[in-house]
């Protein structure tokens, strides 16, 4: 375990946690918009950057870095609000506000951060991708890398390979769940549903017909898992009836 | 014919050094990349000819080889004659049978062609007197120009992988790392990292599978070293490459190249398969018992893939974009593994450290900073090309003594060094002793080693938009502020300019600047304000006039400035109305010429084509306020 200070007060945690982990434990708000638990941290939205020094610098020595993805040592001082700490998170919500001036999440953070307007020039065409890229790293991360992001600088977006239908993509939607502003669109039906601008047929429930999920995706999880197709057929109102028809049965016996 | 001791190799280089001492003459034709632009292949071709057709290698022993950058690009294509030394510039193929017939058989110098210093206009014979050449010290440049980089026996002849031998058989690893220690040297891709504590920290990391990268993927505009040692001298970079890989117990090594520097990447090519040919690469090298091998990996020319991170992601097989570096590549970088990387000079000046000895490296220098360094000098200066200086040469000694001074001799404004993402120089900085201190202390950085100079025609928030633009189309857009920051930071800039500039615009830019430079991820983004903030340091009334007076001091951006004929100036040669793209010039020879302002684009081209000084700028604004009355 390590113990290190975060805002003064001491938290002991494991060896491998990040800053971030050690400021929840110490019960401190540090803003996040790229990190989600579960993904390797990635440290593009900059927005959970801190103060830190580590024992051994000079009493006043601080070095900022990205809270998601810096690794914890022994006696690490940890500052979260400093005034350099939030001019530079103003500045990075207030640029993000100015990219996506429409987006609800950015203008909630924006306010908490102060900035009701951002200072910067709009965007003339308001988005609600602020290429977090956590829909490909999810996408990666299942193994399917369907989507990715492309071209660079502020011309970088999100696409399926060359704008068209992704070939690899299997319908799961971890994109569109994942995605913090509910930028990724799709459509979803008992038969079909849509993302990408692709079609993919849905795996129907031979008990209740409820759509469960895509066929790529049963058909890629059964490849992967070893578990056979039809297991994935099951709904979730499937399961429930069998297990009333159990629970029901064992009354019985009673 | 493989090398399997070093008592053979030993035997190959006095071999090769004895059969180059047996030619009398040597005509040594630049083929670098700027002379080539120039026309060196013809001259080569041309002087190959005559000397097959005349059975001149025979008959008077002479000798034509193609080699890398001489340096002196400005005033290609160039031919040295050895062992005279006259160096021609400028040579034509056309010139190639007059050569022969007056100096290599005749003994006489064609005055027309020597170089002609600027300073004195006087012709100098012999290339080692001309101060561009006189006043530089090569160490990672020492073999370029002098060698055919296609010809491994002619390196080895010149002493390539002397330093090699030396550190298989003499030294032992530790030794080596030693020598580097003692050597001093620092990173010469920009950063400056102390090399030995670099390759300590890969040596010590756990794991037996480790890396040796080279990075050749130098994009500053306006930045050409790496190239010329790649083109030129690409043993130096193997060398360097194989000792190091020695130090740190590495088998793989890697060369990232830029694919923009086509002829890099085949002498690169051609000189590894030599290199392996003769056992200096892959199993047993020299019979050593050290086996290393290296590749080639061609960028596809993002400059973000210079950065070591995304480099590394590019080699991968992955996007080359960076990622945070709180665990150094040194134990965690390539595949993960432990990794050495190195830029392309610094690998080229490893091969002397180890021949020569760290001390001699060391002796060289500042306190902090030791050796030589290479710079690409250019701009408005009138010899630029390739140079290599001790550090702490000041920048006078630079722009003044080796480059010779200004172009046309106008004033002197700043020079930008360290790239894109290095700084502007002011006049009052010239004694300024050129380190990496120094110059992150002025607000600039070493960079790369470009060095722009800029006269009194540049205007200095124009020429932080230029950075900005270029890095704003090289930004990877991975993270908030390097991405959005950029761009919105040249949308200031393009209001500036434009003459739209308010109130309250340069405290914006500052503090957008200092958000990008604590919150970027990589270097690219946290240094892509230097430009911004050294200009706006050392040049803040050309700021304060674009806003407040709508004025460009310079005189150069468009939106800003008028030009118009100075009365008692014009003495009617007409130069101005044929250079006009707008036909806004109105005028008869002999006769005062008149600017129609309407009409004019404020294109500069006539101010540059006026021989008597007649056109002067002015704001836009006051004209305006003129036509009003």
């Amino acid at each position: 375990m390590t113990t290190l200070t975060v805002n003064g007060r001491r938290v002991t945690v494991p060896d491998d946690a990040t800053i971030l982990d050690a400021t929840r434990a110490a019960g401190v708000d540090v803003p996040t918009l790229c990190h989600f638990d579960g993904l390797e941290p990635w440290g593009g939205c900059r927005l959970c950057v801190v103060d830190m020094s580590q024992e051994g610098w000079d009493e006043d020595w601080f070095k900022m870095v990205t809270a998601c993805n810096h690794p914890v040592a022994e006696g690490m001082r940890v500052v979260t609000h400093s005034e350099r700490v939030l001019a530079t998170r103003q500045v990075v919500i207030d640029l993000l506000l100015a990219r996506c001036p429409e987006t609800p999440l950015i203008q909630r953070i924006a306010a908490e951060h102060g900035i009701e307007k951002t200072s910067y020039e709009p965007n003339p065409e308001p988005t609600d991708c602020i290429l977090c890229g956590l829909c490909t790293r999810v996408c990666d991360h299942i193994g399917v890398s369907a989507i990715a992001s492309v071209n660079r600088g502020w011309g970088r977006e999100i696409a399926p390979p060359f704008h068209g239908e992704p070939p690899d993509c299997i319908g799961c939607l971890a994109c569109a769940e994942i995605c913090p502003t509910d930028y990724i669109e799709f459509t979803d039906g008992h038969v079909t549903r849509t993302i990408w601008n692709r079609e993919f047929e849905m795996l129907r429930d031979p008990v209740t017909g409820q759509a469960v999920i895509t066929t790529a995706q049963a058909e890629y999880f059964a490849e992967r898992s070893g578990v056979p197709k039809a297991y994935f057929e099951t709904s979730d109102s499937s399961k429930r009836l069998a297990m009333a028809k159990t629970f029901a049965a064992l009354a019985v016996k009673e | 014919m493989r090398i399997e001791s070093r008592d053979q190799f030993t035997a190959l280089h006095e071999a090769a050094r004895k059969a180059r001492a047996e030619h009398r003459q040597q005509i040594l034709v630049c083929c670098g990349t700027g002379c080539l632009a120039s026309g060196a292949k013809e001259v080569a071709e041309a002087f190959a000819e005559q000397v097959a057709d005349r059975g001149l290698d025979a008959e008077v022993g002479l000798f034509v080889k193609s080699t890398g950058c001489h340096g002196f690009c400005e005033r290609g294509p160039l031919v040295v004659i050895q062992p005279s030394g006259v160096l021609y510039t400028r040579v034509k193929a056309k010139s190639v049978a007059e050569i022969i017939d007056t100096t290599v058989i005749g003994g006489e110098v064609i005055t027309r062609l020597l170089y002609k210093n600027p300073v004195d206009g006087e012709r100098i014979e012999d290339y080692s007197e001309i101060p561009f050449y006189k006043n530089q010290v090569r160490v990672a440049m020492r073999n370029i120009g002098r060698i055919d980089p296609t010809d491994i026996e002619d390196a080895i002849a010149e002493g390539a992988y002397s330093g090699l031998a030396r550190a298989l058989f003499e030294l032992t690893p530790d030794e080596v790392l030693e020598e580097v220690r003692v050597s001093g040297q620092r990173g010469r891709g920009g950063a400056g990292f102390n090399t030995a504590r670099k390759w300590a920290s890969c040596k010590a990391a756990p794991g037996d599978r480790r890396f040796v990268l080279c990075n050749g993927d130098e994009g500053d505009p306006g930045a050409f070293k790496d190239r010329s040692i790649m083109e030129g001298d690409p043993h130096s970079v193997l060398e360097g490459m194989i000792i190091g890989a020695y130090a740190v117990g590495a088998n793989e090594g890697y060369i990232y190249v830029r694919d923009e520097y086509p002829l890099a990447v085949v002498n690169l090519t051609i000189a590894i398969a030599e290199a392996r040919k003769r056992g200096l690469l892959g199993d047993d090298i020299m019979g050593s018992g050290f086996n290393f091998d290296i590749k080639i990996s061609r960028g596809g020319g993002a400059f973000i893939c210079g950065e070591s991170s995304a480099l590394m992601r590019s080699l991968e097989g992955k996007v080359g974009e960076p990622r945070a570096k709180y665990v150094h590549s040194t134990e965690k970088g390539l595949y993960d593994l432990p990794t050495v990387l190195n830029n392309v000079e610094t690998w080229a000046g490893i091969g002397a450290i180890i021949e020569r000895g760290g001390q001699w490296f060391a002796s060289m220098g500042t306190e902090k900073s030791k050796g030589t360094k290479a710079f690409s000098l250019v701009g408005k200066v009138k010899n630029t090309g390739l140079i290599e200086l001790p550090m702490g040469t000041t920048l006078r000694q630079i722009i003044y003594d080796i480059g010779g001074g200004v172009a046309n001799d106008r004033p002197f404004k700043a020079v930008q060094t360290g790239g894109p993402s290095g700084g502007c120089v002011p006049e009052e900085l010239l004694d300024l002793p050129v380190d990496y201190e120094k110059l992150t202390e002025a607000g600039s950085m070493m960079g790369s080693g470009g060095m722009i100079v800029m006269d009194d025609r540049t205007c200095m928030v124009d020429v932080a938009r230029y950075f900005l633009a270029f890095l704003t189309e090289e930004s990877c857009g991975k993270c908030t502020p390097c991405r959005e920051g950029l761009k919105q930071m040249l949308h200031i800039y393009d209001r500036l300019i434009g003459g739209d500039g308010r109130e309250g615009d340069i405290e914006a830019i500052e503090r957008l600047a200092r958000g990008m430079q604590l919150g970027s991820l990589c270097e690219l983004g946290k240094s892509a304000p230097n430009p911004v903030l050294s200009t706006l340091r050392y040049f803040r009334a050309e700021y304060e006039a674009h806003i407040h007076d709508r004025a460009c001091p310079a005189g150069i951006c468009r939106e800003l400035t008028a030009y118009e004929i100075i009365e008692e100036g014009c003495d009617g040669c007409h130069a101005c109305f044929k250079a006009c793209p707008v036909d806004a010039i109105e005028g008869v020879i002999k006769e005062l010429h008149v600017i129609h302002q309407d009409a004019c684009i404020s294109c500069g081209a006539c101010f540059d084509v006026c021989p008597t000084e007649a056109i002067r700028t002015l704001p836009k604004s006051r004209l305006e306020k003129a036509e009003v009355v």
